[in-house]
């Protein structure tokens, strides 16, 4: 944990360490705790009044029928995101393992979406179906389908699925190219000599071993798809048509910071803290596995 | 490749050229959009091919904006954003260095409560703050700042777990040299340490920069005066904007202008990149 050769000016120790701690204690530990205090008050809108209810805001946050809409909206969301993005980025990482020739080009060409901001992102694939400009809307026109995300809300749902899923490919995809570049060629070559075609190499050995990278990748995902993702619904569709694409972390901004709300937006906020804690904990879980197997 | 098997390598050349082809295609339309006549993308199918209007197009976004929007020039934008994407990844890397030089190369009480309260940052998330944190920067009079902006994000667990896991591996034997050398904690951090950390840094710079230049629920919240705008935040912005005056071709500059400077980053410091977004996950 620390140096067998220490220093001994204890008091630099604290002094090193006080921008760091100061910084955590105002802006992170003590909103999380003002967060967890408010979920647990009533509050007008003006501050006016408060009055302490117990579990109230959160027997109501887990009643509405708004809010257990957003539940459904962030898994359906959530799950097609990390389940298209996986594939695609796995598949893509295969064949860059598998090319010598423009493997580096290829690699180069892959990567750099992971710098383009959700909500930039989002943007992108906006002009590519906007009803009356977007290419994709004219061409999906031809063939006899309307597209419109504003009105329709299974195709805002699907726009902001391709939009956080195209940008989370090249994170995936690097991930995957790590791992498979981490597996010791003689166990392919064993399989080969043996008789074993591509497909079964892949089922039978990459697959199981690259599982710890798919599991953490899935972790991450889902806190991206659950967090990162606020700037794609903030700045293409606001959470609608209607309430059909309002995340849950859209949902807490929505109502505490426009609708204010205060003890609603606090219990939803503890909620998606406990969600927090729950996917960091098994991230570590899964990175000690990792180190462990791979 | 374990064997030669030409159709399979065929079949993944094509794969990977679709992939970067699906990949590049949103940017090669906006790219294109961006250089064209306002009334030549007023409907689809808008021109596949650059128009002759790019050098105006940008001029007119970075001088002036882009009307509607309400954001002001987008020069002014950038130049925020930049501020905001330097100043959150040197801090971090500052503030970092320096926590995870205290617990690796000091004893002193207090030591592991330290360490576990810079971990507990990871799990709070802005998005899991937001009121709060937002009364806490206004009461302290930050909002529209770039003291706001900035300061609150700086605080990192990854970049601390990173930079002490470094610093586990440095052998014991420059500190004993130092010590011998009449060197203080000081002189061996800058003159020891400092260097010898110079690929981490590299790495966590490119991916901090980009974590940066990306903010976007951050700015939201804390400004409210056009001159602190950054240009990501923006966006929903000109979205906006497009339903009163279809601008398409400027609001495809500002998207163009918005992702070229982490792009670049990427894509300039590769290798730095890949290394610090493998390590930095670990």
């Amino acid at each position: 944990m620390h140096k067998r050769n220490t220093f001994s000016e204890r008091w630099l120790a604290y002094f090193l360490l006080a921008p760091q701690l100061a910084i955590t204690l105002v802006f992170f530990i003590w909103p999380a705790s003002q967060a967890l205090w408010q979920s647990v008050l009533e509050e007008d809108p003006f501050g006016l009044s408060t009055r302490f209810v117990g579990l109230e805001n959160f027997g109501r946050i887990l009643s509405n029928e708004h809010y257990l809409h957003a539940v459904r909206v962030t898994l359906v969301f959530s799950a097609a995101v990390t389940t298209s993005g996986i594939a695609i980025a796995l598949l893509l990482a295969v064949m860059a393992d598998h090319v010598v020739r423009g493997a580096r080009l290829y690699r180069t060409l892959l990567i750099w979406p992971y710098a383009v901001a959700p909500a930039i992102a989002g943007l992108l694939w906006f002009f590519m179906f906007h009803p009356t400009v977007g290419i994709l809307a004219w061409l999906l026109g031809r063939i006899g389908i309307v597209w419109n995300h504003e009105l329709n809300g299974a195709q805002a749902m699907l726009l902001v699925i391709v939009a956080a899923t195209w940008k989370q490919i090249s994170y995936n995809f690097i991930f995957f190219l790590a791992g498979l570049q981490a597996i010791p060629r003689t166990l392919l070559e064993a399989a080969a000599i043996d008789g074993a075609s591509p497909a079964q190499r892949f089922w039978k050995i990459v697959f199981p071993l690259l599982s710890p990278t798919t599991f953490f990748l899935v972790v991450v995902n889902v806190v991206y798809v659950f967090f990162d993702t606020f700037g794609i619904v903030h700045a293409v569709t606001e959470g609608g048509p209607g309430q059909d694409t309002t995340i849950l972390v859209y949902k807490v901004f929505k109502d505490g910071f426009i609708a204010l709300d205060l003890g609603g937006s606090a219990a939803q906020s503890v909620v998606l803290l406990l969600v927090v804690i729950a996917l960091t904990f098994f991230q570590f879980r899964l990175v000690e596995r990792r180190v462990r197997y791979a | 490749m374990v064997e030669r098997r030409p159709f399979f390598t065929a079949v993944a050349h094509a794969t990977l050229i679709l992939g970067v082809v699906v990949l590049a295609l949103p940017i090669w339309i906006v790219l294109v959009t961006s250089t064209q006549r306002m009334e030549d993308v007023l409907s689809a199918p808008i021109p596949m091919w650059f128009g002759d209007r790019g050098l105006e197009n940008y001029t007119t976004v970075l001088v002036g904006g882009v009307q509607g929007s309400q954001t002001g020039p987008v020069g002014r934008m950038m130049l925020n954003s930049l501020v905001m994407a330097l100043a959150i990844a040197f801090g971090k890397i500052a503030i970092s260095m320096l926590s995870a030089f205290a617990v690796v190369y000091f004893r002193f009480p207090g030591r592991m409560l330290a360490f576990w309260t810079i971990f507990v940052t990871l799990m709070l998330p802005v998005e899991v703050r937001i009121l709060p944190t937002f009364e806490v920067v206004a009461n302290l009079g930050l909002l529209n700042s770039y003291v706001g902006l900035t300061v609150p994000l700086i605080a990192s667990a990854t970049a601390t777990f990173l930079f002490r896991q470094f610093f586990l591996t440095v052998p014991e034997e420059f500190t004993e040299a130092a010590r011998v050398d009449g060197a203080g904690p000081l002189r061996f951090f800058w003159w020891i340490l400092l260097p010898l950390s110079r690929t981490n840094i590299a790495a966590l710079f490119v991916i901090l920069f980009i974590y940066g230049w990306n903010q976007y629920l951050w700015p939201l919240l804390i400004t409210t005066d056009e001159r602190y705008y950054t240009i990501v935040m923006s966006i929903q912005r000109l979205v906006e904007a497009t339903d009163a005056a279809p601008e398409f071709h400027l609001v495809a500059a500002v998207a163009m202008l918005a992702m070229l400077p982490p792009v670049a980053v990427v894509l300039l410091m590769q290798r730095w990149f890949v290394k610090g977004l493998v390590e930095g996950e670990k």
